[in-house]
């Protein structure tokens, strides 16, 4: 007997957005990336067009990180000091697809760096590295609206990543991005209704929705995934079915949430039960990255090497063409 | 809700001194500001005024794809007027409509599945208009079971259970609702479910009222498509608030602006 086709076959795509602009495009990236496009569930290609494939971004910060656990900072430590020299070390020796500097030096509990010190550090990492950017600014509102408009017109032409804008602070960011032509990270905390309203919002300056991507707020392994898992899955099937304030593509903070859990970040001699910190800390963010993959994020902002080359990996597998009988 | 625009009906005087004056104007604006306010087709029916209805469809047809892209729906129980509106049509049309009786249906099924067009089917036949729930869901079977023994998919099929005006027939709508329940079971998947809601409200004085009201239970119950007065904000207002509730669309604050943009 013939089994019948389950195909589900959708006439709504993901918007696809573009990261990072070459020097024919009036930027300084050797390349710019795509995410987006899916007209289907994540990886079912005989039902339609998966997309782009999803990348990875590797977090690089403007100070020294503080309170990272050591299997984490023996693999940064060497070039930490400086973002530039950081940033190269990410894309060239751990293949990282963007970097991602995220600002948290200039917020005023961690140092409450300038926004000149802020447009230094990624002037830096803009000429280490030739692949696009994401800044994510330290999460202050106020702070914030005065570093970022000061950081994206630095980064004025490179088709940047900004973020993030919520349904309390949008107007700064939004404003900036529209002048510069930056794409916009429109955050809502891991509830689909504000971030289908932060979308409404933005939109109604004029900022078009085919430059948004959209951050539902990750939860690691263990710590909420699950919630995270169903948001996006619900923001995916909402985009195929036509939700045009749903169609943006997603991103994931998969290396902070991941290294801020306790299974992560607890030395061997205070957990012997749980085996070596450094496999624990890299298996939780790979996990966490992987699972979420299936629900359909596009950027996956990261911070392990080790992690990273696994995530890599099983984008590969996943990406490659299904089998067809 | 797949919302289809009323406007563009002879019946209207202002359409059918247009016909009547081979004025594109009024049908374009009614085209375009129809589509701005949300209407997914837009029906396209020539009414009684032309002598030549053949010729009215075909030239309202153009007219209004000048303008718009929206597929159109070519409304006329004449076949010969359908296939001339179809034949006029640059994209694939909703054809409406054909009734339930199989020496119709032999003529535009085949038809519908040639253009690639989707198809209304009222759930009447050669007995008229049923009064009971029984026989509405008959025939809207042997219009599923036609459809898809031609090889018209039920997903592109409409069934228009049709609606009376209350102050004829009171007794009626209830009945329509529970028809709606079961027709949305007899194929998997499942026809649309389509009315003509402004027959509710026919010679009522609270026409808008009457009109949404149902609408909302009318989607509750399976309607996903009607042929309504798009400019009648409230009326759409509903319409959008309804499949928010029933979980169709993701709310928002701001879902009646969002489902607008």
């Amino acid at each position: 007997m013939e089994l019948p086709s389950v195909e589900e076959r959708s006439t709504s795509a993901v918007n696809v957005v573009t990261i990072g602009a070459t020097t024919a495009e009036g930027g300084t990236r050797e390349k710019v990336i795509k995410v987006g496009g899916a007209r289907t569930l994540p990886f079912l290609d005989f039902e339609g067009e998966v997309g782009e494939r999803p990348v990875v971004a590797m977090d690089v910060l403007d100070m020294v990180p503080e309170d990272w656990p050591e299997a984490l900072a023996a693999a940064h430590r060497d070039a930490w000091d400086d973002p530039g020299k950081w940033a190269k070390k990410c894309v060239e020796e751990y293949g990282a697809d963007l970097i991602c500097i995220k600002l948290d030096g200039t917020h005023p509990d961690k140092g409450d760096k300038s926004p000149e010190e802020a447009v230094e550090a990624v002037t830096k990492v803009k000429e280490a590295v030739g692949v696009p950017l994401i800044v994510w600014s330290a999460g202050d509102d106020e702070k914030d609206n005065k570093v970022m408009p000061k950081v994206s017109q630095a980064l004025a032409g490179e088709n940047c990543l900004l973020g993030t804008v919520s349904e309390d602070n949008y107007k700064t960011l939004t404003a900036v991005c529209i002048a510069d032509n930056h794409n916009l990270i429109a955050l809502a905390p891991i509830d689909i209704n504000i971030a289908k309203q932060v979308n409404i919002l933005v939109t109604d300056m004029g900022f078009p929705l085919e430059r948004i991507v959209m951050f539902q707020t990750t939860g690691a392994l263990g710590y909420g995934l699950e919630y995270v898992y169903s948001i996006q899955e619900r923001q995916r099937l909402a985009a195929l079915a036509g939700d045009k304030m749903m169609q943006m593509p997603m991103i994931c903070d998969v290396g902070y949430e991941s290294w801020r859990a306790k299974e992560a970040k607890t030395p061997d001699e205070d957990a012997p039960e749980w085996g070596p910190q450094a496999d624990r800390g890299t298996m939780w963010e790979t996990i966490t990255a992987v699972v979420l993959l299936q629900s359909g994020v596009d950027i996956l902002r990261m911070r392990h090497p080790r992690a990273v080359e696994e995530v890599k990996k099983v984008i590969d597998e996943l990406f490659a063409p299904s089998e067809k009988s | 809700m797949i919302a289809i625009g009323e406007r563009i009906n002879g019946m209207y005087e202002d359409v059918k001194k247009a016909i009547a004056e081979k004025d594109p104007g009024p049908v374009q604006d009614l085209a375009r500001r129809q589509t701005e306010a949300g209407a997914k087709f837009l029906d396209i029916n020539v009414g009684t005024a032309a002598a030549d209805r053949e010729a009215a469809m075909r030239w309202l047809v153009q007219v209004a794809q000048e303008t718009v892209d929206t597929p159109l729906s070519i409304d006329s129980t004449n076949f010969d007027v359908v296939c001339a509106g179809v034949e006029a049509a640059k994209n694939p049309v909703l054809i409406n409509s054909t009734k339930g009786e199989p020496a119709l249906l032999e003529k535009f099924v085949p038809l519908a599945v040639e253009k690639n067009a989707q198809l209304v089917a009222l759930t009447m036949d050669s007995r008229g208009v049923p009064a009971d729930v029984n026989t509405r869901v008959e025939i809207a079977a042997t219009v599923v079971t036609f459809a898809l023994e031609k090889g018209l998919d039920p997903s592109r099929l409409f069934i228009d259970p049709i609606i009376l005006p209350i102050n004829v027939a009171q007794d009626q709508p209830q009945k329509i609702l529970e028809a709606m329940q079961q027709i949305r079971m007899l194929s998997d998947p499942a026809p649309h479910i389509v009315v003509g809601l402004s027959n509710v409200s026919q010679s009522t004085k609270v026409r808008s009222l009457l009109n949404r009201t149902f609408l909302v239970m009318a989607l509750a119950a399976g309607l996903d498509a009607a042929i309504v007065d798009v400019f009648d904000k409230e009326l759409m207002d509903a319409a959008i608030t309804a499949e928010i509730i029933l979980n169709k669309s993701i709310y928002s604050d701001d879902y009646l602006r969002a489902a607008r943009k």
